[in-house]
């Protein structure tokens, strides 16, 4: 299981309620962060938002630290409050190195240096394909999304991808309007046949528990549930006809350390 | 030789009806007050070219200026969408604009190419994806040493390339630092460019991180202080999220957005007077 105990998970638990779907979230995608980072994969790339506040929170839990890389060029940076935006000066005055834009994606993200891609969207289908272009049609959109970005490379090339979204009915959807960002394509063996680098999408982790491919069939499987929800909701909230795991496992409560540095880390923004 | 001139006559002189243009800044030194400049002289049909077409595209797209846009990511970063660009695109209004959309690695792949005077860039890119069958300008070609499979994306050359720099000195050589984004290869693939500085100094100091364009690759310099301004330049001024927060009110419907260009764009002169119209307190 991807979310493995650490040690930030042997402090007491919180309740809870305290918290919010989107610092659920943030936390538990901490931990995955966390746990990559102990197994040497600690080069993520990551976007702002929830991606960027995650990451800065491992890196205040966990040592080792994940290695922050941002697309505007910043190569480790140790950001002292959450950027607002990936252009943010403090990104580039807390950084290793600043490189260009066209370096960072020839030679950090081709070149095969990131471990971890952390990517959302408006639509995720059942094998991971992500849609942040448009809904409805390309020609005639109902509504036009902010397009690929940095995503299909991503998607592509990092050891893997972490994908963070709140999981409803309408974005998680049986097939994506528009394949911005490749996961595992119509299925198994897809990635291998166009020759893809990356390991594609590992873990979803979304409001209500967190989603892995099924090793065979490359469907995205609720392997978690965060405390209080239930597996009916899951089902209710998904596009497609979600498996639910046999030993699917219950999120471990979030605990007093977590709360309190993603508390110090907001409050400093 | 870059020649200094009013940021007037840098754009009447280097940006006609009909221009492809790339004015470029990821998300550090956009040339807002290049953008502005433009909409005041009613600039029409441009092919507008950027990676991250934020809030001075769609105020060009916006105000009528743009026939085509060619980019990879356009939304408010940290805010949210684009209304002006959504509206063109979803509603035609003010009129239809032709899109041809890539990713920032395609994007960045063809900047290079148009800098190195090559035909086309290469990379490990778009495979599986949908853009592939919207976007006329991804192709498929093959390693002559490996038979590899690998995309090739044409060499962007626009007419005229604009970015906004720290300083320049008084020869025109232009310094900037900071996040770089794809400004220097902009400027070297385009057949003009323009460069807004916050400062024209006797001479230039090396800074860490920084790199210089030399004058003899850029036509023209202009003094405009602040002229990326609610972007910022590193060294100079902070990015004003607030501002970027507001624009998403502004550009919501098309009155208020309408509205806002009349006084602010069209009823000023340049940017120190639009400072003053929007009471922009970090620059009057």
């Amino acid at each position: 299981m991807a979310i493995a105990s650490t040690s930030a998970s042997n402090s007491a638990p919180t309740s809870a309620n305290q918290i919010s779907t989107d610092d659920l979230m943030i936390v538990n995608a901490a931990r995955v962060l966390g746990t990559l980072a102990a197994a040497g994969k600690a080069a993520c790339f990551v976007g702002i938002g929830l991606p960027s506040t995650a990451a800065n929170l491992a890196r205040r839990l966990y040592s080792p630290e994940p290695v922050l890389i941002y697309e505007s060029g910043c190569i480790g940076s140790k950001p002292t409050r959450l950027p607002l935006s990936i252009g943010d000066g403090e990104l580039a005055d807390t950084s290793d190195s600043v490189v260009s834009v066209p370096e960072i994606f020839s030679y950090w993200l081709q070149a095969g240096r990131i471990d971890v891609g952390f990517l959302g969207g408006a639509q995720l289908d059942k094998f991971g394909n992500i849609n942040s272009t448009v809904i409805g049609s390309y020609d005639k959109p109902k509504t036009r999304l902010p397009g690929a970005g940095g995503a299909p490379e991503i998607a592509a090339t990092a050891g893997q991808v972490i994908v963070i979204m709140r999981q409803t009915k309408r974005a998680f959807v049986d097939r994506c309007d528009f394949r911005t960002s490749f996961g595992f394509g119509d299925g198994p063996g897809h990635r291998e046949r166009l020759g893809l680098r990356g390991g594609g999408p590992k873990i979803v982790i979304t409001d209500l528990g967190v989603l892995e491919p099924d090793l065979e069939t490359c469907e995205l499987v609720q392997t978690q549930m965060h405390l209080g929800v239930t597996a009916e909701q899951c089902v209710e909230n998904t596009g497609w006809k979600l498996r639910i795991a046999e030993n699917v496992i219950t999120t471990e409560a979030v605990t007093d350390r977590e709360v309190n540095a993603l508390r110090e880390l907001q409050s400093a923004t | 030789m870059a020649e200094i001139l009013e940021l007037k006559e840098a754009v009447a002189r280097y940006v006609k009806d009909g221009s492809t243009i790339a004015m470029e800044g990821f998300t550090h030194l956009i040339p807002h007050a290049a953008g502005h400049e433009i909409i005041r002289q009613s600039r029409r049909n441009l092919h507008a070219i950027r990676m991250t077409p934020d809030m001075v595209y769609d105020q060009l797209i916006g105000a009528g200026c743009v026939s085509k846009l060619t980019f990879s990511w356009g939304g408010n970063p940290g805010v949210g969408s684009l209304h002006r660009f959504r509206d063109a695109v979803e509603n035609n209004w003010p009129h239809q604009i032709e899109i041809e959309e890539h990713s920032h690695a395609g994007m960045a792949a063809r900047y290079v190419a148009g800098a190195s005077g090559l035909p086309f860039g290469v990379l490990r890119g778009y495979v599986g994806t949908d853009l592939v069958d919207q976007t006329s300008s991804i192709r498929t070609i093959s390693c002559p040493f490996t038979d590899e499979e690998l995309t090739a994306v044409p060499a962007i050359n626009p007419d005229v390339s604009i970015i906004h720099a720290q300083r320049a000195d008084r020869e025109g050589n232009v310094q900037l630092w900071g996040l770089l984004g794809v400004q220097r290869e902009a400027v070297l693939a385009a057949k003009a460019s323009i460069v807004t500085v916050e400062e024209i100094v006797d001479k230039l100091t090396p800074v860490s991180g920084g790199v210089v364009i030399p004058s003899w690759v850029v036509s023209a310099v202009c003094l405009v202080s602040n002229g990326a301004y609610p972007s910022y330049a590193s060294g100079y001024s902070e990015r004003d999220n607030s501002f970027y927060k507001s624009w998403d009110d502004i550009a919501k419907d098309r009155e208020s957005f309408v509205e806002w260009v009349k006084n602010h764009i069209l009823g000023t002169t340049d940017f120190d007077s639009f400072s003053r119209s929007a009471g922009i307190s970090a620059l009057v």
